[in-house]
């Protein structure tokens, strides 16, 4: 099949039964491979959503020079964004924390982002700190703010719901990562009206060190897109999964052929958890991008302890 | 008694301690037996209608137990109890 640009590859990601990792017989997985997308991972749906939204509210205007945009993230919608910019002539700026694995910040640079640290203690509530600040100081960047920005889950109803649905039309249980809650939010929405009986389950990375550098209640942060989604009353369940269960599933996704980055390690080890509480059912997880970014933490080759005492000050999620 | 940890932010109004054995057959019994010992704590995790305060987060072994029975979830002797404050996650 023939395409005039890489943006019309993004989405429409294929769907793989990994039911050879379901503890119950009678439970079958799928997982959603965003890997798959160009700029490598789930990210470069929204990335693309919030610009074209930006472009068609007038925010952006394409082919005018020296448009800058800033953006916090700790990587893929950083490396989303950057691809995006890079084809349309967009100038780019992420605020990324500095204890991201080191492709994040190569990959971020191939595509031509500036990238503007900020400290690693402080995790994603830092980096976010700091786009805003900054942002505000320069008020001719524009700032799409993906935790806020109704394009991100928009992108997710649009796209990602309905091709799950369409794959998969007799899901029982959905089960994503909670970062901004885009996907969460977007496919949630979506596969609820389509059947209210579906199940969502959000995975979280534990919060680690990063909350430690909390001074007080009031830095705590919920994403706006968690809240104007009426976040609480959409989900099911939400369950944390560690580091360790999280490698030892990023291991054990290579048994169905499945090479994926750590946080979808997390959310595999959740499809697991999901599989073993309840009787029957067909669970459909997020495969968010490749194992490629993570090659320098060791994840696959290291003594797991020693990976996971690494994990414990990375963010991975 | 169920083991409760507690975050830096919150350790100062529970006497310094990173966690505590307490008694309690609920989520709010639990709560209201560490706010009887150190009363700071209480106005740290619950709004004055006696809910959740909303950057707190509180897990039953691992799970968010605002998608359980909230307050009402019930303990068990042996469970993990964590509270932690709510942060942006990192994967994007």
């Amino acid at each position: 099949m023939l395409h005039s640009s890489i943006l019309e590859l993004v989405g429409d990601t294929p769907m793989v039964d990994v039911s050879n990792l379901s503890p119950n017989p009678k439970v079958k997985i799928y997982a959603k491979l965003e890997g798959q997308n160009p700029g490598g991972s789930i990210k470069d749906r929204i990335a693309l959503n919030m610009i074209e939204e930006a472009e068609r509210d007038g925010i952006l205007k394409p082919g005018v020079p020296e448009q800058v945009l800033i953006e916090p993230s700790s990587g893929n919608t950083g490396i989303g964004l950057a691809l995006v910019c890079r084809l349309k002539g967009y100038r780019l700026k992420i605020v990324l924390p500095s204890n991201v694995s080191i492709e994040r910040k190569q990959l971020l640079q191939i595509w031509g982002a500036e990238i503007i640290e900020s400290p690693g203690s402080e995790g994603s509530n830092g980096a976010v700190r700091l786009a805003m600040k900054l942002a505000s100081e320069n008020s001719s960047w524009v700032f799409l703010y993906q935790y806020a920005n109704p394009a991100n889950p928009m992108a997710h109803y649009q796209s990602t719901g309905p091709e799950i649905f369409r794959d998969v039309p007799d899901i029982t249980h959905f089960v994503a990562g909670l970062g901004t809650a885009g996907t969460l939010m977007g496919v949630g929405r979506f596969l609820k009206e389509r059947n209210p009986q579906i199940q969502l389950w959000a995975i979280e990375p534990p919060s680690g060190e990063m909350v430690d550098g909390l001074r007080s209640l009031d830095d705590g942060y919920i994403p706006p897109v968690f809240t104007d989604n009426h976040g609480a009353e959409l989900l099911d369940r939400k369950i944390v999964v560690g580091p360790k269960e999280s490698i030892v599933w990023t291991r054990r996704l290579l048994e169905v052929g499945v090479f994926a980055g750590i946080s979808s390690g997390a959310i595999m080890a959740g499809a697991v958890r999901c599989a073993s509480t309840i009787d029957e059912g067909v669970i459909v997880t997020v495969v968010c991008d490749g194992g490629w970014k993570y090659l320098s933490t060791q994840a696959w080759t290291a003594d797991v302890d020693e990976v996971v005492e690494k994990a414990k000050s990375t963010i991975y999620f | 008694m169920a083991h409760v940890r507690l975050p830096t932010v919150l350790r100062p109004s529970a006497g310094g301690n990173s966690s505590l054995e307490v008694n309690g057959e609920s989520i709010r019994e639990i709560l209201e037996a560490i706010s009887s010992k150190y009363p700071q704590f209480v106005s740290q995790v619950l709004t004055e209608d006696g809910e959740l305060h909303k950057f707190v987060n509180v897990y039953l072994n691992d799970d968010d137990v605002r998608y359980l029975e909230k307050l009402e979830t019930k303990v068990g002797t042996d469970d993990r109890i964590s509270i932690l404050p709510a942060v942006a996650g990192g994967m994007e």
